[in-house]
């Protein structure tokens, strides 16, 4: 634009509000940083998915080869469902238990605050470190399965791929409901007390007024919530990693996984990258959608109007 | 909220929270077992060991060292989002023209860039830039990547500081630059605690970076070696949980004297 240059004043209008404002230039490092590391290789993974490059040399043009070859693929097509079982199972858990949860820890009472402190700790824990801890605690010699037999047959948890991705699903739920949970706790605070009362004295006992006044309230934040969990279980990758490097065999091999796979294990770049295209396209669409819903980027307050 | 006693909630609440504790009890009282006692009284039986042998050994193969490495990764990333955020969140406030307002949404958009779909490219960036199992590779992605989180929490802070006070300032003459010193800095002191330990938060657990980017031993970081102590010493589940809680221990501190700076910052990237 035109105040590119001007870092110290730009006076378009003396005397009214512009003044002393700003200018562009006071943003332009943490651009350039950003988009070295994250625009630009954003661009390079779509060109390098026309490649044929193992990691030594250079990249070779190879046209649309990956992109056909990944549609044959029979472990990425399982890989996409796989995702899909993975992303579906983690909302279905997680935001029913993060809204009550969060709703209930929303209270001021001084026992609630303990226990919200203690249960918000996973999400102060590197990924890394709670599939490590998961992966000692299900382990079927040493682990708490061998001990409730009762509970869990042979205690080989891993060994199907129904455990598998059951196993997945649980880790993934003790990770990120305490952030979800914080996430639905602040907007259960946020809702005005008026209305409460107000359904009160319509006659609505708990459970109306938590379906009625709470959930509607509630909106936006499971928008945000539900965004989160999309992208995040789209791209869920150390978990993955850690706890079942994708087996039994192929049977928990999420397209994440799968990219990581084929990049750093089998030394196939290109297609690599278009995976990981796939990824980006995917996520970037969905978080598109929520900035529009929210009116993120209009920087508009969410208690608008109330 | 009501003060009558909710029963069932409360109820639910506490077997969730016996979901939450209990793994994290079994493996602190793991961490304190001998790795024979721990195999005969299992996970959930009552030990009948004690001792700190596990610490002693997680740091004798190398989890001191790579505590140091993940510490000089955590100070530079928090370095560069200090510099970084602040001028361009001030500007994004204060300078109200398209691009800024560009600028922002591309950092909006940046948020839901996942690390994963670039990871290919910046390993060629960085191997390109000679940087590969060099700390610094690590360093500038994952700093780059708390970007966009830091400028939506720092920004917002800066939008409550009220127009009139700016006003103020430029009628008596101050430039940007003073404005920025003397007045958005001291009073978004709130937001910029936020930022320093979320950015801390997201460098030492960060994990997708240093696998891809570093190799050697003298460059790991603790969440790597934790991956790899379990690959090569799985077995051993007491030292490796003595490794994992060694990993904790520094965000479990934060979390004791900084909740308040942690807690909102985790709400600002819920966007509340």
């Amino acid at each position: 634009m035109t105040t590119l240059a001007q870092g110290k004043r730009t006076s378009r209008r003396p005397g009214g509000p512009s003044v002393g404002r700003p200018g562009f230039a006071w943003a332009v490092p943490a651009t350039v940083f950003f988009g070295l590391f994250a625009i630009v290789p954003l661009v390079f993974v779509a060109i390098l998915s026309f490649t044929s490059w193992n990691g030594l040399g250079t990249p070779q043009f190879n046209g649309v080869d990956n992109w056909v070859a990944l549609a044959k693929d029979p472990v990425m097509i399982q890989s996409l469902g796989i995702t899909v079982v993975l992303v579906v199972l983690g909302i279905v858990t997680q935001t029913p238990l993060s809204i009550l949860l969060g709703v209930w820890a929303a209270g001021h009472q001084k026992n609630r605050a303990v226990l919200s402190a203690i249960c918000f700790v996973p999400l102060l824990l590197s990924s890394a470190a709670i599939s490590v801890l998961w992966r000692a605690l299900i382990d079927p010699n040493f682990g708490i399965p061998g001990e409730l037999p009762w509970l869990f047959g042979n205690g080989n948890l891993l060994g199907s791929q129904a455990g598998a991705i059951g196993v997945l699903t649980f880790v993934g739920g003790w990770q990120f409901i305490p952030f979800h949970t914080l996430i639905y706790q602040g907007a259960a605070r946020a809702i005005p007390p008026v209305l409460y009362q107000a359904a009160q004295i319509d006659g609505a006992g708990t459970v109306r007024s938590f379906f009625n006044v709470t959930i509607p309230q509630l909106r936006n934040s499971m928008i945000t919530s539900l965004v989160l969990m999309l992208v995040g279980g789209l791209t869920a990758f150390d978990t993955v990693l850690i706890l079942t490097a994708g087996g039994p065999g192929t049977a928990s091999t999420n397209t994440a996984y799968y990219m990581y796979q084929k990049a750093f294990l089998g030394f196939d770049f290109g297609t690599a990258s278009a995976i990981a295209l796939v990824l980006a396209v995917v996520a970037t669409t969905i978080s598109l959608v929520v900035v529009r819903a929210t009116g993120y980027d209009k920087m508009r307050s969410t208690q608008e109007g109330l | 909220m009501k003060a009558r006693p909710n029963y069932a909630a409360g109820v639910g609440a506490v077997i969730w929270l016996a979901i939450i504790a209990i793994p994290l009890y079994v493996m602190l009282q793991a961490t304190f077992e001998t790795q024979a006692g721990y195999g005969k009284t299992g996970a959930l039986g009552i030990p009948n060991t004690f001792t700190f042998e596990n610490y002693v050994n997680a740091f004798s193969v190398g989890f001191g060292h790579y505590f140091v490495n993940t510490v000089i990764v955590t100070v530079s990333v928090v370095a560069i989002v200090v510099v970084l955020v602040p001028p361009l969140s001030y500007a994004v406030v204060r300078n109200q023209n398209r691009a800024t307002s560009l600028v922002f949404r591309l950092f909006l958009l940046g948020l839901a860039i996942p690390a994963q779909a670039v990871i290919v490219p910046i390993f060629y960036l960085i191997s390109l830039a000679g940087l590969y199992d060099n700390l610094i590779g690590v360093i500038l992605p994952t700093a780059a990547f708390a970007l966009p989180i830091c400028t939506l929490i720092l920004s917002g802070s800066m939008r409550d500081i009220t127009p009139e006070l700016y006003e103020a300032m430029a009628v008596d003459g101050a430039s940007p630059a003073r404005a920025f010193f003397r007045l958005a800095i001291p009073l978004s002191k709130g937001g910029l605690s936020t930022i320093i330990v979320f950015s801390a938060l997201q460098a030492w657990n960060g994990f997708l970076f240093p696998l891809i980017l570093t190799q050697s031993d003298s460059n790991r970081v603790i969440t790597l070696g934790l991956f790899n102590f379990q690959t090569q010493y799985g077995v051993n589940i007491p030292g490796l949980l003595a490794a994992v809680v060694m990993s904790m221990v520094p965000v479990l501190l934060v979390y004791l004297f900084a909740r308040r700076s942690l807690v909102q910052g985790l709400m600002g990237v819920g966007g509340k």
